[in-house]
């Protein structure tokens, strides 16, 4: 038994669903949603096998990703209540395997990308890949509070990388979309970052709050809330989007604003542990705080899947500004 | 005390159920470049100058 103690022989092993885990399958489902809407909005006609082959590299590059984050991030993660349970930290992947499995994804499918569609998404494929592990993962986290802002551009960027599957070429309203998913990133994220800062400060992580304090996330939580709700309206006005997007983005824009109001007068992050068990768990002071940050993913979702179902639907854009 | 040598029943199935997913990756990722390769390049090969 003591020699057992002194050289385990019993570890978990691990199963096909942990690999999958690795490639962290929620995100992947959102940039397979974002690429998507860049692929149909582009308005070309693209064979829907390789539309569909487009849209697997996008998700198995951003898995990729995920894997290589993970075996980087794995001294963090397992210090930290939200990511201790992943396979790495948890002990059920190897630390090599999870290199390994990233480094061919990604190989494979910035290959595939350039077969299927253009090597002009395969190299927006690469340079997000390249973007997400090594500036953001081995850099930028560690280093910075802006972190997750510059960061945000590898999350950005799958609209561009379907626009440019589709067409061979990236036109303004293709960083448009990029723009929106950029400048969300930051209210999102800080809400989030707020109520599990302490969290992100034993691990080290100089996230905002962390580092600037609870009071100056909220007051720049609101200033990029002024500015990212003008530039979802800017497809209306760009040829992009049409009546019910408009509508939507701005309505949802109001609320938008009005969470982000409410939040940057709330006291939320100040207690010194906001937060219960789960990621919506949080106790009453860092509700404003979790109530931007859901509704943050709802609005996000809803101006990508308006301007989806507006495409597929042949919806004429509004280019207001064409008038 | 247990060879550590031998794999547990519950290593062998976990390692069973990998290589699987593994097997199914690899011939998704064949079936791929052959359909990538077909529609890429079907409609030329078909009407190429003999």
């Amino acid at each position: 038994m003591a020699m057992a103690t002194a050289h385990p022989t019993t570890r978990i092993p691990a199963r096909w669903q942990d690999y999958l885990q690795l490639l962290k399958p929620r995100v992947m489902s959102l940039v397979v949603f974002t690429g998507l809407t860049g692929l149909i909005c582009a308005d070309r006609a693209i064979h829907p096998v390789l539309a569909a082959v487009a849209i697997l590299c996008i998700a198995v590059g951003a898995g990729a990703s995920g894997a290589l984050n993970m075996w980087y991030d794995a001294d963090i993660d397992r210090q930290m209540r939200r990511t201790r349970g992943r396979p790495v930290p948890a002990g059920r992947v190897q630390s090599a395997d999870a290199l390994a499995i990233g480094v061919v994804l990604s190989l494979f499918s910035v290959m595939l990308m350039g077969m299927a569609a253009n090597w002009l998404a395969a190299g927006l494929l690469a340079f997000t890949i390249v973007f997400y592990a090594v500036v953001y993962t081995m850099w930028l986290k560690r280093w910075t509070a802006q972190n997750i802002v510059i960061g945000g551009l590898a999350g950005a960027l799958p609209p561009v990388i379907g626009w440019a599957a589709a067409t061979g070429t990236v036109p303004l309203n293709a960083w448009l979309l990029c723009l929106i998913i950029f400048m969300w990133t930051p209210p999102h994220f800080w809400a989030l970052s707020l109520y599990t800062s302490e969290d992100y400060a034993k691990a080290g992580v100089p996230m905002m709050p962390v580092v600037a304090g609870a009071a100056s996330t909220r007051r720049q939580i609101l200033i990029y809330s002024f500015l990212f709700v003008p530039i979802c309206l800017a497809p209306a006005f760009t040829g992009l989007g049409g009546p019910v997007y408009l509508g939507v983005a701005a309505a949802g824009g109001l609320v938008f604003l009005l969470l982000a109001l409410r939040l940057s007068r709330s006291r939320a992050g100040e207690a010194p542990d906001d937060r219960g068990e789960g990621l919506y768990d949080v106790r009453a002071g860092a509700k404003d705080a979790r109530n931007l940050f859901a509704f943050s993913i709802l609005y996000l979702s809803l101006l990508f899947a308006t301007l989806l179902a507006e495409h597929l639907l042949g919806v004429p854009a509004l280019e207001l500004l064409a008038r | 005390m247990s060879d550590p040598a031998r794999e547990t029943e519950a290593e062998q199935k976990a390692r069973r159920g990998r290589n699987i997913a593994l097997a199914l990756g690899l011939i998704l990722f064949v079936v791929l470049i052959f359909i990538v390769t077909v529609v890429r390049l079907g409609a030329n090969v078909a009407t190429r100058p003999l």
